[in-house]
């Protein structure tokens, strides 16, 4: 077996030996030109002068652009079409590209673009959520909102009411390296553009695009990214776009790569959220209702905004569920960078709101947080429906074909603005780039299936069928000890003056699908050479999450041969069209799919003909351990290609999957956004110094599901790498900007991602794996962005700390630096 | 000040002579003009340990040097340790742990890990940990790299 196999990643060997290659890696011919961005200096207003003589004067520079001097509209938005490449003289934030520099070098261009003389007539700018209601700056009409029940109607019943707001920051990707594009002209004014990129075909799409060209003459290719997390669906669009307009103009190839500070000054970050809420209790802390108001900044531009408000309001339930909710979702329009997709792409957001409320009624009913959340778990999955379908079914779901009907007209219980989300024809406006998140759907789609009778539903309508989290949770708590361990701390605590300890267990309910459908789908290429050796390529980038290894394990598993025989090589718009981005953890789940269909197509055509060959059936030929049977013949993979070859047995497919079951309206917010869902638990023990605020994770267990995993070493990685980053997120990482919206937190040096010493002193990681109740490739489940919500544990467990200080409930905003922590101690002692 | 100077210096064993830019960094010079592209820029203000490599014997910042003050130094980058053989253990345990997700803080974290294995430093993970707190990692969440570096310092690694 080659999945399910705990094997390292593909890329290991090179990456410690130091010969892994990302863009500014690859070799340039001497006449490349580098590039850098002017950026605006103030957040609003107009540029009344912009000299940029002295930036062409300045040594090496070879070209200097400013909006004016582009041929043709440049735009970079993967929405709204919103995003000028180049400011011109409107001024949006601070940072934003105005002009753009060519030079002999790197530092050349960057030594330039500071030489630039631009005066400025400012005006107010919208920085914060206060300002942007009180000017009514947002994207679409007015608030999302979905309703289930009357929330309001059982909130006033309720005996018990919690209310309150809390603050959650945005956060940095902080990949490792930064955006980083390079453009080759080619003949005939064809580009070929390498990326760090998330997603291959929209850069084709908006280079295309920028250039006046059909996509055919723009080539993408991706290797690897240093890190990606989000950062890389849409923000590296600008510099891919830059490098090409200038290749086109001058002929020569152009690199651009930002350095940190324009990196983190220029690109957008995870939104920051103010969540409102109000909820009901009954007695035994059974949620009534729940009204949240979600309050994000989304910066100045549209970008992925709307489908990650969308993601926070269908993370509102997290792990719970409500009879009836009322979720209303404001995204507000600010002189800020653009806000962007972060793993989890509006999810954790979302779930914070919840796991708030179930931490204060927990405060205020006095009963174990733990106990809170168990009791308004969803009903777990009945194990008697669970579909354990034999392994090779799967790949017949790519031909299988949607129920027909349009969606119901009576399912729609919310009440949100008719009509205010027009739906454009894509076919009418070529500039539409339809492989985005941002994109809207203009295909109905059919009805999705209908849950079972009995099945609690999400306020989004969703029948929730496979939970695990009751199972999972009982497991977490014994494994953890967590009762003694409470009932220990308790007893520290009241020994303890300064030093105060806290505990949490919190879950991950994750809806795994992208939430505008069409997006799910995915393509593969495999060729299997002469010799026996295998090429795979697909639609999904490799950002370290071991994507490629996971897909050529299953492609290597069709053929039963090790992964060894199976090359993988970078993404490529001209070997695979039209992918989606790598993202909302769908990666291995849609690119593993297709490649088995690519890999199966060509392993039936190859026992076909050796059957014929033998006079057997071709359900007799077997392909096992590096070696195919046929008719009692055993001979080896390599000699059983070359006989195909010789047959004239065409030895190349491709494949293509689409997730089955989806329908989604995300007007209504009613519908079947989502295949599956994917849990974890996590449980961490912190310990603060309230003298100072400071604190420490002491310990941390997590229980995490990936199904039947691909590849257990990889998805611990995810595991892993996923809570610390999620931890830091709500802790240490902490983006702050002056009053005139200058990003002053744009540098490692200010801005405090977890470090090596950051991380739990204990660290006690498990893999639940039972067979994904969907058929997901090998009954795995999608594992990127679920562990990142983890985190949540440490945040609770601050909170658990703090309100070992006083009375009060500590109503701890995120993130939970020392500063914020030492304020909530104040709360709790009232 | 001339803008430029001859540099004499020994990199991964071989020695040359190069005209550099005073203001040029170590590691742009180790990058673009010897084409050693294994150590990475990540943070460029001594912050991330990307760059970090081995100057002379010390674990130095490549971002933080300029490549005059290397005139006549002896530098080890990843690809001098991978070709001599030296730090094998590692390689193979940072393979092995899957220590490395996207690759960028490897070689930096490889460079700072050999430091404390050389130094003689123990299995103690609370030491491990803070000796690589100058090295960001974005994506492991460090656990695996731990590991690896215990599995070096106990014996529990074939090279």
């Amino acid at each position: 077996m080659s999945v399910t196999k705990a094997l390292p990643h593909d890329a290991a060997r090179l990456h410690v030996t130091g010969a892994a290659r990302y863009v500014d890696d690859i070799p340039v011919p001497a006449d490349c030109l580098h590039l850098a961005f002017g950026l605006a200096p103030i957040a609003a207003g107009r540029i009344t002068t912009l000299d940029l003589a002295p930036v062409r004067d300045a040594p090496g520079v070879a070209l200097v652009l400013e909006a004016a001097d582009l041929d043709r509209p440049a735009d970079c938005s993967p929405s709204a079409h919103d995003e000028p490449l180049l400011s011109g003289h409107s001024i949006h934030y601070l940072g934003q590209p105005v002009f753009l520099v060519a030079a002999t070098s790197h530092l050349a261009a960057r030594k330039a673009a500071r030489r630039a003389v631009i005066e400025t007539q400012k005006r107010d700018a919208v920085l914060s959520v206060d300002d942007a209601l009180g000017v009514n700056a947002r994207f679409e009409d007015g608030p999302r909102i979905w309703e289930k029940g009357d929330a309001g109607e059982a909130i006033d019943a309720a005996p018990h009411v919690v209310t309150g707001a809390i603050d959650v920051g945005g956060q940095e990707h902080f990949y490792l390296e930064g955006q980083c594009a390079l453009a080759l002209p080619q003949e005939g004014g064809d580009m070929v553009v390498h990326a760090s990129t998330q997603h291959p075909t929209e850069i084709q799409h908006k280079v295309a695009d920028a250039l006046g060209l059909p996509m055919h003459a723009v080539r993408v290719e991706t290797r690897r990214m240093g890190g990606g997390f989000g950062g890389k669906e849409s923000q590296g669009n600008a510099l891919a776009i830059a490098c090409a307009i200038v290749a086109a103009k001058t002929g020569r190839p152009a690199k651009m790569r930002y350095d940190r500070d324009d990196d983190m000054t220029i690109t957008g970050k995870r939104h920051d959220i103010r969540i409102e809420y109000s909820a009901g209790f009954d007695e035994e802390g059974r949620l009534l209702g729940v009204e949240f108001v979600h309050l994000m900044r989304c910066g100045w531009a549209q970008d992925l905004s709307l489908p990650v408000a969308d993601r926070a309001m269908l993370h509102a339930d997290n792990a719970y569920h409500l009879p009836s909710a009322r979720i209303e979702s404001h995204r507000l329009k600010t002189n800020t960078q653009s806000a962007t997709a972060f793993r989890g792409f509006g999810g954790p957001q979302g779930m914070m709101g919840i796991e708030r409320v179930m931490d204060h009624a927990a405060h205020v009913l006095g009963l174990d947080p733990l106990e809170i959340r168990r009791r308004n778990y969803y009903a777990e999955a009945d194990d008697s429906a669970a579909a354990h379908g034999a392994e090779g079914t799967a790949s017949r779901l790519s031909g299988k074909v949607k129920p027909p009907g349009g969606p119901d007209p009576d399912s729609g219980a919310a009440a949100a603005p008719a009509g205010s989300e027009p739906v454009k024809d894509a076919a009418d406006n070529p500039h539409v780039d339809l492989a985005s998140r941002g994109a809207q759907g203009t295909v109905p789609e059919g009805r999705a299936p209908e849950g079972t009778h009995a099945a609690q539903t999400t306020p989004y309508g969703m029948a929730v069928e496979d939970f695990v989290l009751g199972t999972m949770t009982g497991r977490l708590a014994e494994s953890c000890d967590y009762a003694a361990r409470r009932a220990a701390i308790a007893e520290w605590n009241a020994q303890s003056e300064v030093l105060k300890r806290g505990l949490a267990l919190t879950p991950v309910k994750f809806g795994i699908s992208f939430t505008l459908t069409h997006l799910n789908q995915a393509g593969a290429l495999v060729h299997v050479y002469q010799d026996g050796s295998l090429v795979l390529n697909h639609g999904g980038t490799e950002m370290g999450q071991g994507l490629f290894q996971k897909v050529a394990q299953v492609t290597a598993e069709v053929f039963g041969l090790d992964t060894g025989a199976v090359k993988i090589t970078a993404t490529d718009t001209g070997k695979v069209p039209n992918t989606s981005a790598t993202a909302a953890s769908s990666g291995s789940d849609l690119n593993g799919m297709a490649a088995k269909t690519a890999a199966l197509t060509i392993r039936d055509r190859m026992a076909d003909f050796l059957a014929a060959e033998h006079q057997a059936r071709a359900a007799e030929v077997r392909f096992d351990g590096g070696m195919v049977t046929v008719a009692g013949s055993e001979m080896p993979f390599a000699e059983a290609v070359k006989r195909c070859y010789e047959g004239r047995v065409s030895l190349s497919s491709t494949g293509f999957y689409k997730t089955p079951k989806l329908q989604w309206d995300r007007i209504k917010g009613q519908g079947r956004p989502f295949f599956y869902f994917a849990h974890g638990a996590a449980c961490s023990e912190v310990v603060i110094d309230t003298l100072t605020g400071e604190h420490r994770i002491l310990r941390t267990d997590i229980l995490h599901d990936c199904g039947r995993s691909l590849n257990p070493a990889l998805d611990r990685g995810q595991i892993e790498g996923g809570f610390v980053q999620g931890a830091g997120w709500l802790t240490s990482e902490e983006l702050v900007w002056d009053d005139d919206g200058r990003l002053t937190t744009h540098a490692p040096a200010t801005y405090k991602i977890p470090a090596c010493s950051d991380r739990p002193d204990i660290f006690n990681v498990e893999l639940w794996q039972e067979d994904n109740r969907e058929e997901t490739i090998y009954r795995s489940k999608a594992v990127g962005e679920p562990p990142f919500m983890l985190g949540m544990s440490v945040f609770f467990a601050l909170s658990d700390a703090i309100a070992a200080c006083g009375p009060g409930y500590p109503m701890l905003d995120a993130p939970a630096t020392p500063e914020e922590v030492l304020r909530a101690i104040g709360r709790a002692r009232g | 000040m001339a803008q430029t100077r001859m540099i004499r210096l020994t990199v991964n064993g071989e020695t040359g002579s190069y005209t550099v830019p005073v203001r040029q960094n170590l590691v742009d010079f180790i990058r673009n003009d010897l084409g050693l592209t294994g150590s990475h820029v990540g943070c460029e203000h001594g912050v991330c340990g990307a760059c970090s490599i081995e100057v002379n014997g010390d674990l130095v910042r490549g971002c933080l040097m300029f490549a005059v003050q290397a005139d006549g130094a002896e530098i080890t980058t990843i690809e001098g340790l991978a070709e001599s053989g030296r730090g094998a253990a590692l390689r193979a345990a940072f393979t092995a742990r899957n220590a490395l997700q996207c690759g960028y803080c490897t070689p930096g974290m490889l460079a700072t890990a050999l430091d404390y294995v050389e130094g003689g430093g123990a299995a103690d993970r609370d030491a491990i940990r803070a000796h690589l707190s100058g090295n960001y990692c974005r994506c492991t969440g460090y656990q695996s790299i731990v590991d690896a570096v215990c599995d070096v310092i106990e014996g529990r690694v074939e090279a």
